[in-house]
């Protein structure tokens, strides 16, 4: 029949598990009232950096769930040198996305050939009607100073380019 | 129970009917706050409810017995209805008719019946009638295999229960639970007589069969076969919702206090403290010291539930049948011969 | 062994007993529904239990609930995005999913990815198999009863996710392997926070051992139950600590040949003779203790460099047809791409470990008690991400 020893141990762990809540704290934070600190790679949600943007649908394009709306048209901007032709460049007029439908795989962040789109470690920004998670491109822009710096690297990477 | 004035018997009735109708709610919900809820949380390495009243959350079992009696009744369409609705009520009923002869204080009883605690232990089987009848009235497979696995094992541990407490009868001379009380307290171990002669010292043996068959007739883990969380969802009590569902929490953890007083009763010496061994303090301070003692047993059955994986049915017969009634014969018969030789 | 000897025998024999009672009373079958929404089954696998008494009779296992078409997605979908999908077939250990996939392209296109990556890959899937297994080894307490052992799960579990998330981003889903390489390099301080990760790790482990793998009624529940003979085992094609846990001594990080950086280091396979589902849980605490070492002897080792080999930017895989197969936490996942010189996949199979390891659910459960049926079910350890794709 059951030895003691094996089933007192259990208990035993158990206890000392209670101990070690009253003394040490719990491990949950409790949370509206503390928030932890995430890394500053963490997913929460992208932003935008309109300047940078040139309307090369890239994003869109390579984005799993299509949850990228963008609307650009061309404009004539006045030539860079004096007497040149005027230059025709794209203007954005529609930058969403639908985070009812975003996997926060970041494709689209990495494959932005002009750094326009940036994670941010944000979460809190649920809403209680799902048309509401789509951001336009002014909410996607005012995310921009939510953005991290880019931690530093361990040793014996190699820095990029 | 005597009071200062005179109160004709109906109304002395109707009194104890509602302070005993008024503990076992208050008893579930301090039971179930203090071990289910925070000791567990404890154990689990996180805080419990905290929002709900403001102070660690000591709101969260009342609103949630408000909440549930506010619920929809649901019953199942094929289930029998007038059996469907009864079940809780005899459980419940059952929980109740314990409470009569647990002893509070020197005058504290709602009846001081000579054949207290073998009342008791005949009360409590009522519970397994209100176990069956959920099981079978709900037409569900897993209700019923639950219900039935709850039959077998709830007249299996009855046995155990019964054989652990004839040894504390044996060394205290009497059924009646006052009786134990004022056998611990007038005891001596050793000749010292301060604190009388607790029977745990003697009756080791005993408590633990009697916390381990007190552990099963309440349905808990390791013997929580019936209601299997894993398995069996919520075993008898899976079609129950709303206030039907409150009446099975209210009697599981009523009679965990009501067994645990009975326990303390037995083996702890109940409501006795060395202080005041009569008069009015007595009477104050009986409830308080027993709620103490109630809470030292009820957190080692809770210890035990929250540490260990459950028996299998036939693991847990075998450990019934071929364990704990071989022990607590044994510890009958050491009793007995220690009476007579000493 | 003699202890699970003595058990299985007289598990066998009060088998028989039952059966032989139930024939004489003459007693009536039931048919149990294990439906889809139940809290054994890990997420909704249908069994349908044909019961005398509390005895299976037939079982028979009904999945497809969760199917929600991987490989036709595959089809059309670049081979990036693909890499963001199938992080979600095992969703807890993501990012052992990808690598086979990465592996077998990287095997099409003819590309290497530099050493680093190579080791930041087996970083990241020992570390991704430390997250799956110290789930179940929590959650197999709950399954028995026991509900203390799970949130000590989650608890230790949270490390290894902070981890991951500090350097991918994504707690579960880190879509972070890359034909060629990598994405993103470590973070600083990162090789640090996994060395004291590893020791609360270790520590969990022993409190496990403590509390649930040294206590009697766990080993009554599960010593003798769910028997799996080698040879059965092999016919059914499990894979993975199922299969080691009945004595076969075969792992693919050892005896596949495989570009990730295994055979760089000094490790044990754990076997077992008994094959019962006590056997799974001692082999699974033991790779996760041995997987912890691992991470140590990784870190140690890292050599240093880039962490992604030059490939085009718009990644065409040329023609062709490719299997790859690792040692995922669950058992053997492989996938065999058929590749048209497109921007993704032609045709992607996805061999997923889990189908294999349910298929022996009928012929085990037959002539089990109702919680057995629960016991083998956990100990098997299916993720039905993984059955359904």
């Amino acid at each position: 029949m059951p030895e003691l020893p094996g089933l007192a141990k259990g208990l035993g762990v158990t206890f000392k598990t209670m101990i070690n809540t009253w003394t040490k704290g719990a491990v949950t934070v409790q949370y509206p009232h503390e928030k932890e600190d995430l890394a500053p790679r963490t997913r929460g949600v992208i932003a935008l950096k309109e300047e940078n943007c040139t309307v090369c649908m890239l994003c869109a394009r390579e984005c799993p769930d299509w949850c990228i709306y963008i609307e650009g048209h061309k404009e004539k901007r006045p030539p860079r040198r004096e007497g040149g032709k005027p230059r025709t460049v794209n203007a954005l007029d529609r930058f969403d996305i639908d985070y009812a439908l975003c996997m926060y795989c970041g494709i689209c962040v990495e494959v932005c050939p002009f750094d326009a789109l940036f994670w941010t470690p944000e979460y809190e920004y649920s809403e209680s009607s799902i048309a509401d998670l789509l951001h336009d491109k002014d909410r996607l822009g005012e995310w921009m100073v939510t953005v991290p710096d880019p931690p530093a690297l361990e040793a014996g990477a190699v820095k990029k380019k | 129970m005597m009071l200062a004035l005179e109160i004709p018997y109906w109304q002395l009735t109707i009194l104890k009917t509602v302070i005993v109708l008024s503990i076992i709610p208050a008893g579930a919900i301090i039971l179930g706050y203090v071990f289910l809820l925070k000791m567990m949380a404890h154990m689990q390495s996180r805080m419990g409810p905290m929002e709900p009243g403001g102070y660690h959350g000591w709101f969260q079992l009342i609103g949630d017995g408000i909440k549930f009696i506010q619920k929809e009744d649901i019953i199942p369409s094929e289930a029998d209805r007038r059996v469907f609705a009864l079940a809780p009520l005899v459980v419940l009923i059952s929980t109740f008719l314990l409470y009569v002869v647990v002893p509070a204080g020197p005058r504290l009883v709602v009846q001081n019946l000579d054949v207290g605690i073998f009342y008791a232990l005949a009360v409590s089987s009522l519970g397994v009638i209100g176990v069956l009848m959920a099981g079978w009235a709900s037409a569900n497979k897993f209700a019923l295999l639950g219900s039935l696995r709850a039959a077998g094992q709830l007249i299996a541990y009855e046995l155990p229960l019964v054989l652990a407490v004839v040894g504390v009868v044996i060394q205290a001379n009497t059924m009646s639970l006052q009786g134990i009380v004022h056998a611990q307290a007038d005891g001596a171990i050793f000749g010292i007589s301060w604190i009388g002669n607790p029977f745990i010292l003697t009756q080791i043996v005993g408590f633990g069969v009697f916390l381990a068959a007190a552990q099963a007739e309440l349905t808990q883990t390791p013997f929580d076969m019936p209601v299997a969380e894993s398995e069996l969802v919520a075993g008898y009590m899976t079609e129950y919702s709303g206030f039907r569902f409150l009446f099975f929490f209210m009697a599981e953890f009523g009679t965990a206090f009501a067994l645990s007083a009975i326990a303390a009763t037995l083996y702890f010496g109940g409501w006795y403290q060395p202080f005041f061994k009569t008069g009015i303090m007595a009477d104050v301070l009986g409830p308080v010291v027993l709620g103490a003692k109630v809470m030292l047993i009820a957190f080692l059955i809770f210890w035990i539930r929250f540490t260990f994986p459950r028996f299998r049915e036939d693991q847990l017969q075998a450990f019934a049948w071929k364990f704990l009634i071989p022990v607590s014969l044994v510890n009958i018969m050491a009793t007995a011969v220690f009476k007579v030789v000493l | 062994m003699a202890v699970a000897d003595q058990q299985r025998i007289s598990y066998i024999a009060s088998q028989a007993a039952d059966v032989r009672l139930n024939v004489e009373l003459q007693t009536e079958e039931m048919t149990l529904n294990l439906g889809p929404q139940h809290p054994a089954t890990h997420g909704t696998l249908r069994i349908v239990a044909r019961l005398d008494g509390e005895q299976v009779v037939k079982a028979d296992v009904v999945c497809g609930y969760m199917h929600r078409g991987y490989e036709k997605l595959t089809e059309v979908r670049t081979y990036p995005q693909v890499t963001t999908l199938i992080n979600r077939i095992d969703w807890l250990s993501s990012f052992a999913n990808e690598v086979p996939f990465i592996l077998a392209a990287e095997d099409l296109m003819e590309v290497e990815a530099p050493p680093r990556a190579q080791w930041i890959r087996t970083l990241f899937f020992e570390l991704s198999r430390i997250a799956n297994i110290t789930l179940f080894i929590g959650e197999m307490g709950v399954q028995l009863g026991a509900i203390t052992p799970v949130f000590f799960a989650f608890r230790d579990r949270e490390y290894v996710l902070n981890l991951i998330e500090s350097a991918t981003g994504g707690r579960f889903h880190p879509n972070f392997d890359r034909i060629g390489g990598v994405k993103d390099d470590l973070p600083k301080g990162w090789i640090a926070e996994t060395k004291d990760a590893m020791r609360r790790i270790r520590g969990y482990c022993d409190e496990l051992e403590t509390l649930l793998m040294g206590n009697e009624i766990f080993e009554a529940r599960t010593r003798g139950v769910g028997v799996i003979p080698a040879d059965v085992g092999l016919s059914y094609g499990l894979s993975g600590a199922n299969i080691r846990a009945s004595g076969v001594d075969w792992d693919l990080r050892r005896d596949a040949p495989s570009p990730l950086a295994w055979k760089e280091l000094d490790w044990k396979v754990w076997t077992h003779p008994d094959g019962d589902s006590f056997a799974r849980y001692w082999v699974r605490l033991q790779e996760t203790r041995e997987a912890t070492l691992m991470v140590d002897q990784l870190l140690d080792g890292l050599p240093s460099g880039p962490i992604q080999a030059k490939v085009p930017r718009i990644i065409k895989v040329p023609a062709g047809e490719a299997w790859a197969h690792t040692e995922n936490p669950l058992g053997e996942m492989g996938y065999y791409i058929v590749s048209q010189g497109g921007l993704g996949p032609f045709r992607c199979k996805i061999r997923s470990a889990s189908f294999h390891n349910v298929s022996i659910t009928p012929w085990l459960l037959k002539g089990v008690y109702v919680p057995d049926i629960i016991t083998i079910l956990s100990s098997l350890y299916f993720i039905l991400g993984d059955i359904d794709r």
